[in-house]
């Protein structure tokens, strides 16, 4: 895929200004299987040719696992750092693929003075469609497959967005069977809170083992995601349960980039 | 002999609400123990919420067989409490049945009606008894409902089983009575218990109409001051739980305003506000006066006053830990347990306070002597807990403000975290990667 992406200081040199802020987060910059879905998305997004920017080296963690660990300092240094840079570009509008910076973004900057209209993804997927802009190619590649939806805990429950991914993956044609814990009762990736980064207390198995074999109990071929946290956590779910073969974990952008015109 | 009873019913009636009414009013005081929290915006909304969560239970449908059964249950103690208001006018004015003349022919309807709340309710009772002790649902069954917990539920159910035999038996033994008197033959239900009764003589059928009848009262008055000692309350505190409950998008975590400047003032010096005058000479203000600065909550003095009422309002339910990802694979993490504890330290500081100690002097804290470490860091702040309650009970603030407090602090994290945190400082993410690498992923 090549793909041309500009940063904010690029598009400030030429003196133009994006349409949007892409803001790809850390996982998105940085974990290998995220990036995948970065570039997926930034691909769409050049394809319609929607003039987009990202911060590139001067984006920083929004300090969401900082927040939610309980050190509310450093949330708050990394927020005044990031509202200053947004701010200084004059960014109005941000897009981005993970429902955690969407959250921060959405309910938490905006009290400490980071105003900006944001979409998560999927949303920015589902208006694109829309309006036409997005065409699939013969219905799309998954037509027809038997998918099933992982619904975020910051983009779902958290912020209350269930149709527009399911918008989405309507519009790439599949066979959609959604897991008994879906919607406002869907069951967390095990990933949120800060559990990224830290090894489960004990219990009698792991939250991403247990999602995940709801989701491979489904008899779907795809477990469909809109979050790189959630990616990761099934990715290693689904391996946990030797169903690689038959099962693959991918974020709705690269079923979308997959199956464009 | 009629004057007798009906001072006896007047003196117990006025003891029975001034226990109660006292008990309230401490529990009041506990509740405002907590830390100020606007939560008076938006009251269109609110008043909606208390409509669907309080009144319609909108949210207990979630889970249709119990939400039907609990529903007969709570039409069943509204409506029947209309009956018991005659009871209380009878009682006071030494009447019988003063709204059957009023009423008419209605009379017969209305009770009997009520009859049919007090099957179904009795029904709905033993189902839930079957439920809690027979089937052994398993949110109905965790450790945390050991002992009292577990008891308190049984008694409630027991007590209601007691009620609504004796207004059934009651109005049975009045129907026998109208059956011996040819003036009628007692009402929906208690008419086909009636004809069984009218072997007996019109005095002990008298005897059993007026112990039922006060065995009734004096259960409801009896149920009435035990409420407040039990998780049964929130048949009262639904309705300000309901009312007060969130209405932002329950991944939102508070702002720290206090943490936000010492942030703005470390980066602008000049937005910090000039150090406060000296104390004039001759007293005035001290420093003492400014309150002291916690970050996040150790204890239950910290918390929000809304997090205290949510405590004395929860039911035990065991929804939110039934939909916890901690709970449900096996973590020590339970979030009914954190309102349990919540509510638990409150009243023994409530307790302190009345005998006159200085709460502090205990040397016990909510966090550690109630909620462990271990508890508080299994939480993926995923927030089922607070959409599964069905009256929008939040266990997801409380923990959260543990946390801040673990960490800001007693520096308590595990290593991981610490580590974590250190990047996020360091290199702007939460992995030890090179800022410079950041948009490494356009080449990839």
């Amino acid at each position: 895929m090549d793909i041309q992406v500009k940063t904010m200081a690029e598009y400030m040199a030429l003196g133009e200004t994006p349409d949007i802020l892409f803001w790809v987060g850390c996982a998105g910059s940085f974990d290998q299987r995220a990036q995948k879905i970065t570039r997926a998305f930034a691909y769409i997004l050049d394809k319609v040719g929607y003039k987009f920017a990202i911060l590139g080296k001067e984006e920083a963690c929004t300090g969401d696992p900082a927040r939610r660990s309980g050190n509310e300092f450093l949330f708050q240094m990394m927020a005044y750092q990031n509202i200053q840079v947004l701010n200084g570009y004059g960014v109005k509008k941000i897009v981005t693929i993970c429902p955690h910076c969407f959250n921060i973004f959405r309910n938490e900057y905006p009290v400490l003075g980071g105003n900006y209209e944001v979409m998560h993804h999927t949303q920015l997927l589902q208006q694109l469609i829309n309006e036409g802009k997005l065409v699939m190619q013969g219905g799309g590649a998954f037509k027809g497959k038997k998918i099933t939806y992982h619904d975020s805990c910051y983009l779902g429950r958290g912020n209350g967005i269930f149709e527009a991914p399911r918008a989405v993956l309507e519009a790439l044609d599949v066979e959609l069977v959604e897991m008994k814990r879906c919607k406002t009762n869907g069951l967390c990736c095990g990933a949120g809170g800060a559990q990224m980064w830290k090894e489960e207390e004990p219990g009698t198995t792991r939250v991403n083992w247990e999602r995940s074999a709801e989701a491979i109990d489904t008899g779907a071929s795809i477990i469909a995601n809109n979050c790189p946290y959630c990616t990761t956590m099934l990715v290693d779910g689904v391996k946990k349960a030797e169903q690689e073969d038959n099962v693959v974990v991918m974020d709705i952008a690269e079923m979308v980039a997959a199956s464009l015109k | 002999m009629a004057l007798v009873s009906q001072i006896l019913f007047i003196v117990l009636a006025l003891v029975a609400f001034y226990l109660f009414f006292r008990k309230v009013t401490a529990i009041r005081r506990n509740i405002l123990l907590g830390r100020k929290e606007d939560r008076t915006d938006r009251s269109g909304e609110r008043w909606k919420n208390v409509a669907l969560l309080a009144l319609g239970q909108q949210k207990m449908f979630k889970k249709p067989i119990p939400a039907v059964l609990h529903f007969l249950v709570y039409a069943g103690f509204v409506l029947i409490n209309i009956e018991v208001l005659e009871i209380l006018l009878d009682g006071i004015l030494g009447q019988h049945r003063i709204f059957e003349s009023p009423l008419g022919g209605f009379y017969n309807v209305v009770i009997g009606f009520f009859e049919v709340l007090a099957v179904l309710t009795l029904v709905a009772v033993i189902v839930f008894l079957i439920r809690r002790n027979v089937l052994k649902v398993r949110r109905l069954n965790q450790p945390e409902l050991n002992g009292f917990p577990k008891q308190d539920a049984n008694t409630i159910l027991y007590i209601e089983i007691v009620l609504m035999t004796m207004l059934l038996l009651m109005n049975s033994a009045e129907g026998a009575l109208r059956i011996q008197a040819g003036t009628g033959n007692g009402f929906w239900v208690s008419q086909l218990f009636a004809p069984a009764l009218t072997g007996l003589s019109t005095e002990s059928l008298h005897l059993i109409e007026r112990i039922c009848w006060w065995g009734h009262i004096l259960g409801i008055f009896a149920f009435l001051n035990y409420l407040p000692y039990s998780k049964h309350f929130h048949i009262l505190l639904a309705f300000p739980a309901a009312y007060y409950t969130r209405l932002k998008p329950m991944a939102e975590m508070p702002n720290m305003p206090e943490i936000q400047n010492e942030v703005l003032y470390a980066m602008e010096p000049d937005k910090a506000p000039s150090l406060p005058p000296a104390p004039s000479e001759g007293g005035g203000e001290t420093p003492e006066e400014a309150v002291p600065l916690r970050f996040g909550a150790r204890d239950v003095q910290d918390l929000s006053w809304k997090n205290l009422l949510d405590a004395y309002t929860c039911t035990e339910c065991g929804r939110c830990t039934a939909s916890c990802p901690a709970n449900i694979t096996g973590k020590k993490l339970s979030p009914r347990k954190i309102m349990m504890d919540t509510r638990d330290r409150t009243e023994e500081v409530g307790r302190l306070l009345d005998a006159g100690k200085n709460p502090a002097e205990d040397g016990k804290s909510l966090l550690h002597d109630y909620i462990t470490v271990e508890e508080l860091r299994a939480c993926t702040t995923c927030q089922a807990c607070v959409e599964a309650c069905p009256i929008g009970l939040e266990p997801l603030s409380i923990i959260h403000q543990l946390r801040r407090n673990l960490i800001m602090e007693e520096s308590n994290a595990p290593a991981e975290w610490n580590a974590m945190n250190a990047n996020i400082e360091n290199n702007m993410a939460p992995w030890k990667f090179s800022p410079d690498e950041r948009d490494a992923w356009v080449n990839g």
